[in-house]
């Protein structure tokens, strides 16, 4: 347990500066590290616990903000039964393709999932009926439900609080659950896992749907917050590729290692983009320090100080 | 009516020719070092700007070819050597990785040098007519390469020493290093020739269409679509992939939005990876 009161803890006290201070940059900074951490780390339950590499895993947070959207919009529906709902639609469609594409292994399910995601923006890109390539804009008139712009836009942080802490609790329990230790034989060796009685598709579908569920909700709060919505910035590939950037760079299959990847990638790119030397060159930096981590610490930050500091193992889990 | 049907046709089957090569490129690295290169699009446009400067430099496109896959060799020989060599047996998520971190790279390097304005090639050979049909010179021309490529791919394979072990690695990597093969030459050189391919596909795309710096990817997909269509690690097999994608592509144009073939595509890979993962002709090397 101290290894997870401490990341809760932690989470709080971030979580609390902007609220105490009143910084509204801070706040939008905050606000995109507690994501990052929420979206880390729901990847990392299908790709660090089960060891499935899902490569177009934002398909999920795309079709929870285009879900609450629609419903906020055209229904007047509250954000928070609306982002409830996301999540859960997120998860149903994870659940049903993964009874199909979860059957492949490897390279086959990574190049699945970038199809899935690219099949899915395409579609939305050609539907009229949902804004189409331009996407969708609140009326003004939704935000006043919650007291105005400000005040939905408050409501967003803490709802984005609220299930980062969340997302949190979970990885840590399904990680010292017995379904959890099926998820981790699975990644190890998936035969030996049949052959030792793991319903191993079963766990695997149940994974991928948990894995979705979290950023089908964080979708419906971003794009709440966003006032708008189109497929190119729903459906981005280089976010996929950002949320797996996070959970390596912190070491993968633990709980702390999203969460430090994500925050540490905040600042490397919040670093490099303010940077007037290396604006230009950012993601050409991020190429050369993903190809040193893969390279040289396949584990990541948290696996490399586990191994240097056993001391420490006990509180980083 | 019956006209553009044709027109269609044929074009589709000159683009097809052109896709299929870099997807053979694709194939090959995955046959024979069971890696999906995930720069293979960062490569494809690097082949466009190559080609792209040589025509500024007044040399033709296509007999630029031999350069571009020369080049393209020693670029993937180095990439091998640089972000492959240490990580070839660690679990796929690595190779995934490092090569996506290549073409991150390159890409933030294109983007930074050449931003992402559209470029051209402003190269005109005449079309050629019959009836009422007209085939760009260009799309002729680039079909025409493809194939001597293809061709001189197949004897290499299969008619050279080297191509023989290539061939044998891409069967079994242990048996072949047990027969004294030099397994990591023969893995660097297929990585070459690899990212050789996807870059010459991308010089003779570039003749054909407008390109940026993140162009690429678009190919990069179709490349996937193709390699799963015809069983990922088969040279033939992407060929003919190649082939029914660029006719696909081009007929269903005619009847449906141009928007929604990447649907189309995606669906057709998904679905041909649920029913068939080996592919239509799934075979090896």
């Amino acid at each position: 347990m101290k290894s997870l009161s401490w990341l809760i803890g932690l989470l709080i006290v971030i979580g609390a500066i902007p609220m105490i201070t009143h910084d509204v940059t801070l706040r939008e900074t905050v606000f995109i590290i507690l994501m990052y951490i929420a979206l880390a780390e729901s990847l990392n339950i299908i790709l660090g616990y089960t060891g499935y590499v899902s490569f177009g895993h934002i398909v999920f947070y795309g079709i929870g903000g285009y879900v609450a959207f629609l419903m906020i919009q055209n229904y007047g529906l509250n954000i928070i039964p609306a982002m409830i709902l996301a999540g859960l639609f997120s998860a149903l469609v994870a659940y049903c393709l993964g009874l199909a594409i979860l059957r492949l292994r490897g390279a086959y399910f990574a190049i699945a999932t970038i199809g899935v995601n690219e099949a899915v923006k395409a579609l939305i890109t050609n539907l009229e009926q949902v804004g189409g390539a331009e996407g969708i804009y609140f009326n003004i008139k939704v935000y006043s439900a919650y007291g105005g712009a400000e005040h939905a836009i408050w409501l967003s942080y803490y709802l984005m609080l609220a299930v980062t802490i969340a997302v949190v609790i979970v990885s840590w329990f399904v990680k010292k659950s017995k379904f959890g230790l099926g998820l981790m034989a699975i990644r190890e060796d998936e035969d030996a896992a049949i052959t030792l009685g793991v319903n191993t598709s079963k766990y695997k579908t149940l994974a991928y749907a948990l894995s979705a569920l979290f950023p089908g909700m964080i979708g419906a709060i971003f794009f709440f917050k966003n006032g708008n919505i189109e497929p190119e910035s729903a459906f981005h590939l280089t976010k996929s590729i950002e949320m797996i950037f996070m959970v390596m760079l912190g070491g993968f299959g633990t709980v702390t290692g999203p969460m430090i990847g994500a925050i540490v990638y905040e600042r490397i790119r919040g670093f490099l983009i303010v940077s007037e030397m290396f604006k230009a060159l950012h993601i050409a930096i991020s190429g050369i320090i993903l190809l040193l981590i893969v390279l040289f610490m396949p584990r990541g930050i948290i696996g490399f100080v586990r191994d240097k500091i056993p001391a420490l193992r006990r509180f980083v889990e | 009516m019956l006209d553009v049907w044709i027109d269609s046709i044929i074009s589709g089957i000159l683009l097809g020719l052109v896709y299929g090569l870099a997807a053979i490129g694709l194939s090959l690295i995955w046959g024979v070092m069971k890696v999906i290169n995930l720069s293979h699009g960062a490569f494809i446009a690097l082949g466009m700007f190559t080609a792209y400067f040589l025509f500024a430099f007044g040399l033709n496109p296509y007999l630029g070819v031999p350069i571009i896959f020369a080049l393209g060799i020693i670029l993937g020989i180095a990439v091998y050597f640089v972000a492959l060599h240490r990580i070839i047996d660690a679990p796929e998520l690595s190779t995934l990785l490092s090569t996506f971190s290549i073409s991150l790279f390159i890409i933030g390097l294109g983007t930074f040098v050449w931003t992402t304005i559209p470029y051209a090639i402003d190269i005109h050979v005449g079309s050629i007519s019959i009836g009422n049909i007209t085939i760009l010179g260009t799309k002729v021309i680039a079909g025409i390469v493809s194939i001597i490529l293809t061709i001189l791919l197949y004897i290499f394979l299969y008619r050279t020493k080297t191509g023989k072990a290539v061939r044998a690695v891409s069967m079994n990597r242990v048996a072949a290093e047990l027969m004294g093969i030099n397994t990591t030459r023969i893995l660097a050189l297929s990585f070459g020739i690899g990212i050789a391919l996807a870059m010459t596909a991308g010089a003779l795309i570039a003749t054909i269409f407008p390109f940026t710096i993140l162009s690429g990817g678009v190919y990069e997909l179709k490349s996937f679509v193709i390699c799963v269509l015809g069983g990922l690690g088969s040279p033939i097999g992407a060929l003919v992939g190649g082939l029914i994608l660029g006719i696909i592509e081009n007929v269903i144009t005619l009847q449906i939005p141009t928007g929604l073939v990447p649907f189309i595509e995606f669906t057709i890979l998904v679905a041909v990876l649920l029913i068939k993962p080996s592919g239509l002709l799934g075979g090896e090397v």
